[in-house]
C-alpha cells in the first residue's frame, strides 16, 4: 500500500517538472526551434533590405554552391565535438586530400585522353582523396584515443602538420588544369540543384541517419557524455573515438574536393578561417563542447544562418571586418540566450528534485 | 539567566518552485545535546539544516538562537551564533596542509594582511589538542585518511567557536574504528557543553549516540523523543512509514554447476592470491574496509583491469577476461560502486541507459536501430524492475537514487547475465527500494545466476547472502556462512588488524 503511495507520490513530483519543462529533449528541441526562428529571421530581414537581390534564383543558387564546403566541415568538426573533443585539422585535412587528387588529376591525364580514361582517374583522384582523409583521421584518432593526447593539442599539432605536407608538395604553389568533367562537381546543377549542395544533402542525411539509428551513434552519444560509463558499460572507447575522427577527416576530404572542383584549383592555405567558423556554427548548433549532445539539423540552421548573413552583408556593401563582427554578435546572442534559458529552467528542476 | 534550549525552531515551511519540501517542522536543541536527525533520502533533511545555517530562507515559520528570534537568518548570523555545518565533502582545501586548513579561517576572519606561519601552527595545534586527538599537521590534507579529514573540519568549526556542530551523516566512509573514534570526540563535545545535530540513517550509531531522536518523513515531523523509547523495529516505521521484515536468504539447493571459479588471482599493489568459487544459484557477499581490495578484485573480474597472475574459468572453461568486451561475452555482468559516474549517463534519457549494452541485440537487417524492438526492451525493464517515471525519455538524472539504482540494474539484466557482480548495490537508496533491489537479487540468484555482493553494510550482507568473503588488505582471511555469523562478529572481523 504504502509502496504505491510512494510511487504515486514520485510520479507527481515528475508531473510537476514536467510542467517545469524539465524534459532534456524539450529543452534540445526548443533550441533548435530558436535556430530555426533566428534563421527565418535573418532570410527575411535581407530579403526586406534588398528586395530585388536577395530572394532572387539567382542569389538562391549562389548560395547554395557557397555554404556546402563550409556546411560538410561543420559535421566534421560536430561529429568531433560529439566525443567531448575537436578537431581542428579538419581544414589542414580538405587541402593536403584536395592537393593529393589534383596532382593525381593533373598528372594521369594528358592532353587529349579519351572521355573513359578521364572520368577513372577522377574515380582515382577521389579515391586517394578519401583515403587520404581516412588515414588523417586515423592518424588523429590514434594519437588521441591510444597515445591519450588532449584532442584540442593533437588536431592543433596535425592542422600544422597536414598543412605543412601540402606546401611542402606543392611548394606552396596553387595546382591547376583540373578536367572539365571534374569542375562539373564544383559548379554544375542538376535540374535547377546546385551539385554541391546535393552532396551536402546527401551527407546531412547520412549522418542523420549514423548518429541516431544506428548502434555507433547511440554510443557516440553516451561515450560524449559519459566516457567512465561507457567503458563500464562494455563499449571500447578507443575504437570508438578512431572510428570518429576517421569519419571526421573522411568529411573533411569530402569538402576538400568540393573546394578544388569549385575553384578548379588545390592550395595548401585555401579557407584558413573555416576551421574557427566551422568550430562557431557547431557551438551555435547547440553542440555541447563537453560532448554527448547535438544535432545534424543544428548544423543546417547555422550554416544556412551564417550564409545568409554573409550574403547579405556582401549585397548591402559592408566590409568584410564588419562581416565577422556580425558573425560573432549573433554566436554569442544565440548562446548567451540558450544558456540563460536553459541555466533557469535547471534552477527550477534542481530546486524541486529537492 | 541563559535559556535551556540553545537553538529552537518553530512551524518552519519551504516549498521550492511549488514543491513543498518542509512543512510546519519543530526542532529544539538543548545546549549540550546530542540529537539525532534521522530520515530517508529526500525527507527535507538537508533542507531543514540549510534552514538552520542560514543557507535557505524559511518560507514561515520563526528561528530562536540564544534567545534572538530571526525571520531570515543569514549565513554569518549563523556562524556568530556558533552554528556550523559539517557536510559530507567537509569544504576543506585538498593541496594545504592541516593546519593551514585549520587555522586560515580564523586568520582570513581576522583580515590579516600576512600570514604568521607559526601562529597558524600554534593555532591548529592548539585546536588539535582541544579533541585530543593526533593529526600530522604538516601532511598535505589530500594524503589524510577520511577519518583525519573530519577531525580537521571538527577542530576548524571550534575554533570558530561552535555551540551547534550540525554533522551530515559524517560516518559514511570510515572504519568501524574510525566511528568509535569520532564518537568519543563527539563524546568530549557534548561535555563542553556544545550541541551536536547529528545526521544519520544507521540505527546502532543512532541508538549508541543519541540521547533524542527526530525523525522526519516526507518534509514533516513524525516523531520526536527519548532513544529509549525507540527500537529498531520502530525507527524504519517512522522513516519509511511501513513495516519491513528481514529474512535470511537460504539456498534453495546445493548446485554443483561451478559459474565461476577464481584461482590465485594477483594484481600488484591491490590484492594477492585471491580464490573462490560461485556457485549457481548463489548469492557471495564480498566485504571488506575501503582499500582492502575488494573493488579492485570486481573490476579485474569484469575486465576493466585485468589482474597480473592467476587463473578464472567461467563454466568450468579457462577464460581470459583482458577487457569489458570478453567479460561481457562471457556473461558477466558488474553494476559499479559509483552510480553516478560509473553506471549512467546522468543527462541521456532513462531509454538510452537501459538499452546502451544490449543494442547490438536490437538491430534490424539493414543494422539499423529498430524502435520498435527498442522500445519493447525499454519498457519491458521499466515494469519489470518498476521504475517510476512518467516517460523513459526523462534524463536519468531526474530519477530518485532508488530508481538511478533500478536503470543500472535493468541495463545489465538486459544482457541476461550468468555472473551478476553488484559493488555496493544499495548505496545512498532508500530503505524501500532498498528492499525491493535486495528482493530483485534474490529472484535472479533463484534462477540460477550466480550473484557477487560487495558491500560494507553488514545486514545486507546477512540477510541477503548465503556465504560471506572477507578481505583485508588485499587477501581473503575468512570466509562464513550467511547464518553463522552474528552482525557484531561480522564488524568485528572487518576491522581486526
Amino acid at each position: 500500500m504504502s509502496v504505491q503511495i510512494n510511487k504515486q507520490r514520485e510520479i507527481k513530483s515528475f508531473e510537476r517538472l514536467k510542467d517545469l519543462k524539465a524534459f532534456h529533449f524539450i529543452i534540445e528541441d526548443s533550441n533548435l526551434t530558436r535556430l530555426f526562428l533566428i534563421m527565418i529571421f535573418i532570410f527575411v530581414l535581407m530579403t526586406a533590405m534588398k528586395p530585388e537581390l536577395f530572394p532572387t534564383i539567382d542569389n538562391l543558387s549562389s548560395m547554395a554552391f557557397q555554404f556546402p564546403e563550409f556546411g560538410i566541415l561543420a559535421i566534421a568538426m560536430m561529429i568531433a565535438m560529439l566525443t567531448g573533443g575537436i578537431d581542428l585539422s579538419i581544414i589542414g585535412i580538405a587541402n593536403l586530400s584536395g592537393i593529393l587528387a589534383a596532382l593525381t588529376m593533373v598528372k594521369l591525364i594528358p592532353e587529349g585522353s579519351s572521355f573513359n580514361h578521364v572520368m577513372l582517374v577522377i574515380l582515382l583522384a577521389m579515391a586517394v582523396s578519401a583515403l587520404t582523409g581516412i588515414l588523417c583521421g586515423l592518424f588523429n584518432g590514434f594519437a588521441v584515443a591510444r597515445i591519450g593526447i588532449p584532442p584540442i593539442l593533437t588536431t592543433l599539432g596535425t592542422m600544422q602538420l597536414f598543412t605543412g605536407i601540402a606546401i611542402v608538395i606543392t611548394k606552396g604553389t596553387a595546382v591547376y588544369g583540373l578536367p572539365a568533367q571534374f569542375s562539373y562537381i564544383g559548379n554544375g546543377t542538376l535540374w535547377i540543384l546546385p551539385i554541391p549542395l546535393m552532396i551536402f544533402i546527401v551527407f546531412a542525411a547520412i549522418f542523420t541517419v549514423i548518429l541516431h539509428k544506428t548502434s555507433f551513434g547511440l554510443k557516440l552519444y553516451m561515450m560524449g557524455t559519459n566516457p567512465t560509463a561507457s567503458r563500464f558499460s562494455g563499449i571500447n572507447n578507443a575504437v570508438m573515438l578512431m572510428k570518429t575522427y576517421m569519419m571526421s577527416g573522411l568529411l573533411a576530404a569530402f569538402s576538400g574536393l568540393i573546394i578544388i572542383a569549385r575553384t578548379n584549383s588545390a592550395k595548401a592555405d585555401y579557407g584558413t578561417s573555416y576551421t574557427l567558423q566551422a568550430l562557431l556554427v557547431a557551438v551555435m548548433a547547440g553542440v555541447n563542447p563537453n560532448g554527448g549532445f547535438g544535432k545534424v539539423t543544428g548544423i543546417v540552421f547555422a550554416v544556412l544562418t551564417l550564409q545568409f548573413l554573409s550574403s547579405g552583408f556582401n549585397m548591402l556593401h559592408f566590409s568584410n571586418f564588419f562581416k565577422d563582427f556580425v558573425w560573432g554578435a549573433v554566436l554569442l546572442i544565440v548562446m548567451v540566450t540558450n544558456y540563460i534559458i536553459n541555466h533557469s529552467k535547471k534552477k527550477v528542476s534542481k530546486n524541486t528534485n529537492k | 539567566m541563559m535559556q535551556e534550549h540553545l537553538i529552537k525552531v518553530t512551524n518552519v515551511s519551504k516549498s521550492f518552485a511549488g514543491v513543498q519540501a518542509l512543512k510546519n517542522i519543530d526542532l529544539t536543541i538543548k545546549r549540550g545535546e546530542i540529537r539525532c536527525l534521522a530520515g530517508e533520502n529526500g525527507c527535507g533533511k538537508s533542507t531543514l539544516i540549510k534552514i538552520i545555517s542560514g543557507a535557505h530562507v524559511p518560507d514561515e515559520g520563526d528561528i530562536e538562537i540564544n534567545g534572538k528570534h530571526y525571520k531570515r537568518l543569514h549565513p554569518i548570523e549563523a556562524i556568530r551564533e556558533g552554528i556550523q555545518v559539517i557536510y559530507q565533502d567537509f569544504s576543506i582545501f585538498p593541496n594545504l596542509t592541516a593546519a593551514e586548513n585549520i587555522a586560515l579561517n580564523s586568520e582570513l576572519a581576522k583580515n590579516r594582511r600576512f600570514v604568521n606561519w607559526k601562529r597558524v601552527k600554534s593555532i591548529a595545534k592548539e585546536a588539535i589538542r582541544k579533541i585530543d586527538v593526533n593529526i600530522d599537521l604538516d601532511a598535505k590534507v589530500e594524503n589524510l585518511s577520511v577519518a583525519d579529514k573530519q577531525l580537521i573540519a571538527i577542530s576548524r568549526a571550534l575554533l570558530q567557536n561552535a555551540k551547534l556542530i550540525i554533522m551530515d551523516e559524517p560516518t559514511t566512509a570510515l572504519t568501524q574504528k574510525e566511528v568509535n573514534a569520532l564518537f568519543k570526540v563527539v563524546k568530549s563535545l557534548q561535555q563542553k557543553g556544545i550541541s551536536i545535530l547529528f545526521v544519520s540513517h544507521k540505527l546502532d550509531e543512532v541508538f549508541d549516540l543519541a540521547e533524542k531522536i527526530t525523525i522526519l518523513r516526507n518534509g514533516q515531523n513524525v516523531i520526536d523523543g527519548d532513544t529509549s523509547q525507540f527500537d529498531k523495529e520502530k525507527f524504519v516505521y517512522y522513516m519509511t512509514g511501513r513495516k519491513i521484515s528481514e529474512s535470511h536468504y537460504e539456498l534453495q539447493q546445493e548446485s554443483n554447476q561451478c559459474l565461476l571459479k577464481v584461482e590465485k588471482l594477483s594484481q600488484k599493489g591491490s590484492f594477492y592470491d585471491i580464490s573462490f568459487d560461485l556457485y549457481s544459484g548463489e548469492i557471495l557477499g564480498i566485504t571488506g574496509l575501503l582499500g582492502s581490495g575488494r573493488t579492485e578484485l570486481a573490476m579485474a573480474l569484469f575486465g576493466l583491469n585485468p589482474a597480473d597472475s592467476g587463473r578464472i574459468y567461467v563454466e568450468d572453461r579457462l577464460t581470459e577476461i583482458k577487457t569489458v568486451q570478453d567479460a561481457i561475452k562471457n556473461r558477466i555482468a558488474y553494476v559499479p560502486e559509483d552510480r553516478l559516474t560509473e553506471g549512467l549517463f546522468l543527462q541521456q534519457s532513462i531509454g538510452r541507459n537501459i538499452i546502451i549494452s544490449t543494442v547490438e541485440k536490437l538491430l534490424n537487417k539493414y543494422k539499423l536501430i529498430d524502435s520498435e524492438k527498442m522500445n519493447i526492451q525499454i519498457n519491458h525493464w521499466v515494469k519489470e524492475l518498476n521504475i517510476a517515471t512518467p516517460s523513459t525519455h526523462l534524463p536519468v538524472q531526474a530519477l530518485s537514487g532508488g530508481n538511478q539504482q533500478r536503470v543500472v540494474l535493468a541495463k545489465w539484466l538486459a544482457t541476461n547475465p550468468k555472473i551478476l557482480i553488484l559493488n555496493g548495490p544499495t548505496v545512498g537508496v532508500d530503505i524501500g527500494s532498498k528492499t525491493d533491489i535486495h528482493q530483485i537479487i534474490r529472484e535472479l540468484a533463484q534462477q540460477g545466476v550466480g550473484v557477487i555482493v560487495i558491500s560494507d553494510d553488514i545486514p545486507e550482507l546477512l540477510h541477503n547472502c548465503n556465504r560471506i568473503l572477507i578481505m583485508r588488505k588485499g587477501r581473503i582471511v575468512g570466509e562464513f556462512g550467511g547464518k553463522s555469523i552474528t552482525e557484531k562478529e561480522l564488524a568485528h572481523q572487518l576491522s581486526a588488524t
